[in-house]
């Protein structure tokens, strides 16, 4: 079986987000890159899939900024291929970025294709469908779980308030991972720079970039809160001393 | 090619989800500026009944026994034949796992453009979108002449969708729907927690930045010095440092305690969501721009690993006093 991950880098909510002079986008001069949280599910789950059942497991992602150090900490994890797809992709939109994926995608004849459900800065839909249906191939994303047999999957998908669905998708197909079946595994940075002496990355190129099918953005800015929180500051002595007066008036002290 | 907005109605298990409500109130808000009616599209098998309190002006019912359950690919066969026949102005879906499982195949599928993570739309068509966990906001004239939207909760109330006066319904025939590709095999429920967290006066909500679970030792002295229960964020819940009935937000638990007091929680979206009921809420963030403080009554940008055993302290001294 061959199962790929589809993977995105996106801005690091930990570090201060500015919007640029134009208006429209992120400043990129401060942003720096980390990979989708939900994507590093989706490696999890693809390396679990490979430890369970021996499937061929390959990591595609577009080439920006950090994408090197994504995919070779994938190959310590235990994937087998890693492919970087060559191109501008700096602010281009997920329809652009599924139409360049599968064509690269499509070549590996994938049984199964896996991403994460979102992603932080997604404006027009999630990479995971929007994929899907560029390959041709059935999507259920909310998955935290998945099981393959012949011809099959079944997926766990989450429905609100902790209710499972379980679905079965005939292959091949796109699942959007929300969480692997564990937390995805650490793996330590010497490890890393081993891996980085032996494994390759492949360089992909794709047709050029489609972006048609998102919005265009007129002005990006921060919420203006309608009502801030009331800050307490000081000490932590201080900090906790008010606090209490509060749960006081509240009525719960 | 119509001024009409269309929303998807989502129901589960024969209940509908209060998104649908949310999405009926900004198609009306739309529908004003297009002249346009608001049709509510209901897939389902003998759940016509669900239309009963949908504010809208109308609604489409499309009843199939494949449509009993939600299968992506058995509502995508049905809305890609409705929507590329009708052409509606606007056609919203929620940011849910239904809605998302479908919006995008769609866009695709039918070449029309899709604007996500929608919170409100101003009657002259912009909408504003909320991305990177609630810290940035994007607006932009909706795309035309015809454009697919996924709706967040937050911008407009169930409330303003529900009707006392039931919508007229027209029954649309379904296309077949055969060899799909995904369907339910079966529902796992919940395991019962030990505790209803929805039911709790005072929770003590943690999140990523508690880093450790040794250090949620120093939220469960809190919530047993003020009498309260510790619940948290997705990925506390994921790392398996509390319990899956302990999981507030979208894909948890909707809370609506006296105090919620949340210590290093950032206040993404999918976690605020469940928790704008609460009567007060208490963020502990060192952040100072953590979306959490917009919602929050008090904040303090005081690091909990210096605040909250202090705070313990002086909870337990005014106890005992
Ligand atoms: C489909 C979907 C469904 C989801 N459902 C849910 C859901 O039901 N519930 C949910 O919670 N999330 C859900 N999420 C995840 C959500 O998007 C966020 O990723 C998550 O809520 C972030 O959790 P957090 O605030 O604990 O972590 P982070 O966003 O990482 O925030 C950690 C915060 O801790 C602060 N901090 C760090 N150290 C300290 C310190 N020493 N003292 C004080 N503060 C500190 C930081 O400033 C930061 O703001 C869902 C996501 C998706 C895609
Ligand atoms: N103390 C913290 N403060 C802010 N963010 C954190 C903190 N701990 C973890 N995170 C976030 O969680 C991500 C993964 O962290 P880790 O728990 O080390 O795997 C980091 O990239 C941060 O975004």
């Amino acid at each position: 079986m061959n199962v790929a991950v589809l993977v995105k880098l996106v801005p690091d909510l930990v570090e201060e987000l500015t919007v640029d002079a134009s208006g429209v986008a992120l400043d990129t001069a401060w942003l720096r890159l980390i990979i989708n949280e939900f994507d590093d599910h989706a490696i999890e789950q693809g390396v679990l899939l490979k430890e369970r059942s021996g499937c061929q497991l390959t990591i595609v992602a577009p080439d920006v900024e950090g994408v090197d150090d994504l995919l070779f900490t994938a190959s310590a994890k235990g994937a087998d291929k890693l492919i970087k797809i060559k191109g501008d992709f700096n602010g281009v939109n997920n329809h652009a970025l599924a139409r360049a994926a599968a064509a690269v995608i499509k070549e590996l004849h994938p049984d199964l294709v896996i991403t994460g459900v979102q992603a932080n800065n997604d404006l027009d839909g999630s990479v995971g469908p929007l994929l899907a249906e560029c390959l041709g191939m059935p999507y259920v994303g909310y998955v935290s779980g998945i099981t393959l047999s012949e011809g099959k999957s079944r997926a766990r998908k989450e429905y609100p308030g902790g209710l499972i669905a379980e679905m079965d998708v005939i292959l091949p197909a796109v699942l959007g991972i929300q969480a692997a079946e564990q937390p995805p595994r650490y793996v330590a940075v010497s490890k890393v720079r081993q891996v980085m002496k032996t494994a390759s990355i492949e360089e992909q190129s794709a047709p050029a970039l489609e972006p048609s099918g998102g919005p265009t953005i007129g002005r990006m800015f921060q919420p203006e809160a309608a009502a801030h929180a009331t800050m307490i500051t000081g000490s932590a002595d201080e900090v906790a001393t008010k606090l209490v007066g509060i749960f006081k008036e509240l009525g719960v002290l | 090619m119509s001024q009409d907005i269309y929303i998807v109605v989502e129901h589960l298990r024969g209940q509908v989800a209060d998104i649908s409500y949310v999405m009926l109130a900004a198609a009306r808000e739309l529908s004003k500026g297009t002249g346009g009616n608001v049709v509510a599209v209901l897939l389902g098998h003998e759940a016509q009944s669900l239309a009963g309190n949908l504010a809208a002006d109308k609604v489409l019912y499309i009843d199939h026994p494949a449509l009993a359950d939600f299968s992506s690919d058995a509502y995508q066969k049905v809305l890609s034949v409705l929507i590329s026949k009708e052409q509606p102005r606007v056609t919203l879906f929620g940011s849910t796992s239904i809605g998302t499982d479908i919006a995008s195949v769609l866009s695709i599928r039918l070449g029309f453009p899709l604007v996500s993570s929608c919170r409100s739309f101003s009657t002259d068509g912009k909408f504003v979108s909320q991305i990177c966990g609630g810290k940035i906001m994007a607006e932009g004239e909706l795309p035309s002449p015809t454009a697919l939207v996924t709706m967040v909760p937050g911008g407009y109330k169930p409330e303003q969708g529900q009707s006392a006066q039931a919508p007229a319904v027209t029954q649309v025939e379904s296309p077949v729907l055969d060899a799909l590709r995904v369907s339910l095999a079966k529902y796992i429920e919940p395991e019962p927690g030990d505790i209803d967290i929805a039911k709790e006066p005072i929770l003590i909500a943690v999140g990523r930045g508690i880093q450790n679970q040794d250090n949620l030792e120093l939220a469960n002295s809190l919530a047993e010095a003020l009498g309260g229960v510790v619940c948290g964020s997705r990925p506390v819940i994921d790392q398996g440092w509390l319990a899956t009935s302990r999981l507030v937000g979208k894909s948890g638990k909707h809370v609506k305690p006296k105090i919620y007091l949340a210590m290093g929680i950032s206040g993404a979206p999918e976690h605020t969501e469940a928790i704008t009921d609460s009567d007060t809420i208490i963020a502990i963030n060192t952040d100072p721009k953590a979306p959490i403080f917009n919602i929050a009554k008090y904040g303090t940008e005081s690091d909990i690993f210096d605040l909250v055993e202090v705070l313990t302290n002086k909870v337990k001294e005014a106890k005992g006093g």
